[in-house]
């Protein structure tokens, strides 16, 4: 009995809250924000506070064409994959904030890493397998990108580990956080921020680090040939990116989730997404080798000397 | 390996027209470019020849919608050529003030795409803004935004009001400080500069061997402009300088559009104070028989229009060229070696207009072989110029 009643509360904590529902319902507000804001700093008007929902509406009730060529299965199934990836990170990242100190499980910080490359990943594998060139172009592209990012990215992951000598549960960094203060007051913690959040802007395929999707340059790219539902599964996981990825650089650099914070990262990177122009892929990769991982490493062995 | 086709149209997110350049490309690296243009092809010279004189001012006006006064500005100068008057000198200052103006909203909306293409929304949102207060301009001197009809063989079809003048001049100088803070978003910006600085460099030598002409041969370094060469309208009574660069990449085309947004207000802003008062039409009675070419300097490049008159009342030969024929035909020498990423803007970076550019093709709908190539073109077009001369004694 005790064991059907804690698999319904995981059940509930992953789809409704504070998993699937609860994330996609900030993702989709967030998103209106992003699209809102950006209107504005583009002179237009910008949409309704619904049309994040109305858009995901109508395109499930879109037809799904898959391409002829296409390996159906993974075509179909990827971006399903995706999809359960991002919720169950954002759980993940939800629960240590939430049950502070008692949720999640020694290592757990590792598990949300490979989780949120996860979307990446299934997004490539299904664009592969329809089998169109454009699509082949923004996979080649996207993998590319990821090599550069994840780098960099995980170095900056390891400052905080140091800092709060091994600990690697997402929900213990929160409550070292709590206790000592937050690593962003340190000059380790900034540094790492800062390179997070640019591969935050990468993982999440905005604007300068769009080229994957590069509309004017190859169509949409990866997404080329999604349509109806799964379209709508592939905005929403990356709705739900839009949540989970600020959230855990607030828990592990910035002491835990606060709608404040949450708004601060996320005028960042639409302020970074409209004043910048489109790198190329080989611009990318040289600037977060070079300087991101360079960065990165600064901020390890600051974090090391104890800074 | 080398032989996977990337497509760019012929509908592409990229251009709003028409037009098909199939990228052959080895990974991101583009090896061979082939061009395809003549999608929409409209006749319109055939179309000139069942028109009378006036008819074809407002004809030559619909080949493109964004430089629209320039081939009405090139067919009048072939007309004045053929008839060799003397046009009133205010509808000179008329036809130079419409035709600058033309030239700061095209640039400006060049820069906005060109925005657009790398990604930069803001930049095209803002260009276009911007773009808005010139098309204001022309909605109240000529109660039209895009297609002014201000032309007319022998003059202007309108005139300017003088109360209007300071509204115009205010509008104007407001526009300079946007100006600068293009020029400080494209010159200082990194980012920017590391997408366009050495990509899809023209060389003068390129420039020289495809014939290029405006901003696309004055960014290689090659001074050039019809209206200083041979200056028409009231070119030659203002004081300007013609700008040009000598990367001959995309970052120079653009350095040279915008700076050329400066020179045109400069340009207007003199033409209003020195504008005489008097008549902006001679009345044309009939026209002779002869030919005569005009030539004017549009936002893209050099436009040639030629006219032949029988004596009748429509042209017995009308022929035009638009600068983005030969411009396009650059991309050959620009796009090959560089990236896809890159293909996009150099592509963009001459400001192409394909609705002027359309050739005619016949093609085999069963086979999708072209009956007519290039050479059989030539050929056909080599004969109406014989068939023409006969028929005119020339």
């Amino acid at each position: 009995m005790e064991e059907v009643s804690s698999i319904m509360k995981d059940l509930f904590s992953f789809l409704i809250f504070p998993g699937f529902i609860f994330t996609a319902a900030i993702g989709l507000v967030a998103s209106w924000i992003d699209r809102k804001v950006t209107a504005r700093v583009q002179w237009r008007v910008g949409p309704p506070w619904y049309q994040p929902l109305a858009d995901l509406v109508k395109l499930s009730i879109k037809e799904i064409t898959i391409p002829k060529n296409a390996s159906k299965a993974v075509f179909l199934s990827a971006p399903l994959f995706g999809l359960s990836a991002a919720v169950l990170a954002a759980t993940f990242i939800w629960q240590a904030n939430i049950q502070a100190g008692s949720s999640g499980f020694t290592g757990d910080t590792v598990v949300v890493l490979y989780l949120l490359t996860l979307p990446a990943i299934a997004l490539m594998l299904g664009s592969s397998a329809s089998g169109n060139p454009l699509a082949s172009l923004g996979v080649s592209r996207e993998i590319k990108l990821m090599l550069a990012y994840e780098l960099p990215f995980i170095i900056s992951i390891t400052v905080p580990i140091i800092k709060s000598s091994g600990l690697l549960r997402v929900t213990d960094l929160i409550a070292f956080q709590a206790m000592n203060g937050v690593f962003v007051s340190n000059v380790s913690g900034i540094l790492a921020i800062i390179v997070a959040i640019f591969c935050m802007q990468a993982k999440l395929g905005l604007v300068p680090f769009d080229m994957a999707e590069a509309e004017t340059e190859i169509m949409g790219g990866i997404y080329i040939e999604y349509s109806g539902i799964l379209l709508a599964v592939l905005k929403l996981t990356k709705t739900i990116m839009m949540v989970a990825l600020p959230v855990f650089l607030t828990s592990i650099f910035w002491g835990g989730f606060s709608a404040w914070k949450y708004v601060i990262l996320l005028v960042v990177i639409i302020l970074m997404r409209n004043t910048n122009p489109r790198v190329r892929i080989d611009q990318a990769i040289r600037f977060f080798w070079y300087r991101m991982t360079s960065l990165a490493i600064i901020a390890v062995l600051l974090a090391m000397l104890g800074f | 390996m080398a032989d996977k086709i990337i497509p760019i149209g012929p509908y592409h997110p990229l251009q709003e027209e028409p037009e098909f350049f199939r990228l052959h490309v080895d990974g991101e690296k583009v090896v061979d470019i082939d061009i395809e243009i003549g999608y929409n092809h409209r006749a319109i010279e055939k179309i000139s020849e069942s028109k009378s004189y006036d008819q074809v001012t407002f004809l030559v006006e619909r080949i493109c919608g964004i430089c629209s006064t320039s081939h009405p500005f090139a067919y009048t100068n072939a007309i004045d050529d053929l008839l060799g008057i003397e046009v009133p000198e205010r509808a000179l200052y008329i036809r130079t003030i419409i035709g600058e103006l033309e030239r700061i909203h095209s640039h400006l909306l060049w820069l906005g795409l060109a925005g657009h293409f790398l990604g930069y929304n803001t930049v095209w949102m803002w260009a276009w803004r911007y773009r808005e207060p010139v098309l204001d301009i022309f909605e109240r001197i000529s109660g039209n935004r895009n297609h002014y009809a201000m032309f007319k063989p022998g003059g202007a079809r309108r005139d300017l009001d003088e109360a209007d003048f300071p509204w115009i001049k205010k509008t104007l100088k407001s526009l300079i400080p946007k100006f600068d803070m293009f020029k400080g978003a494209v010159i200082d910006d990194p980012v920017i500069r590391a997408r366009t600085e050495g990509v899809g460099v023209l060389t003068k030598q390129d420039v020289y061997d495809y014939a290029c002409v405006g901003p696309t041969a004055r960014a290689s370094g090659f001074v050039m402009d019809v209206r200083k060469d041979d200056p028409y309208a009231a070119y030659d009574k203002v004081e300007w300088k013609v700008i040009t660069q000598q990367g001959g990449d995309v970052f120079a085309k653009a350095v040279v559009r915008i700076l050329e947004l400066y020179e045109s207000v400069n340009i207007i802003l003199q033409c209003l104070d020195k504008i005489p008062k008097g008549p902006i039409d001679i009345n044309i009675k009939d026209m002779p028989a002869g030919e005569g070419i005009g030539r004017h300097e549009a936002p893209r490049g050099e436009v040639f229009h030629y006219i032949m008159s029988d004596g009748g009342n429509s042209p017995a030969r009308h022929k035009v060229r638009a600068p983005s024929f030969v411009n396009i035909a650059s991309n050959k020498k620009a796009v090959i070696g560089e990236t896809i990423s890159d293909a996009t803007i150099i592509l963009a970076a001459v400001d192409p207009c394909y609705c002027c550019t359309e050739r005619m093709a016949v093609v085999d709908h069963k086979t999708g072989k072209k009956v007519f190539d290039g050479q059989d073109l030539v050929r056909l077009s080599q004969e109406k110029t014989e068939k023409l001369r006969r028929k005119y004694n020339r």
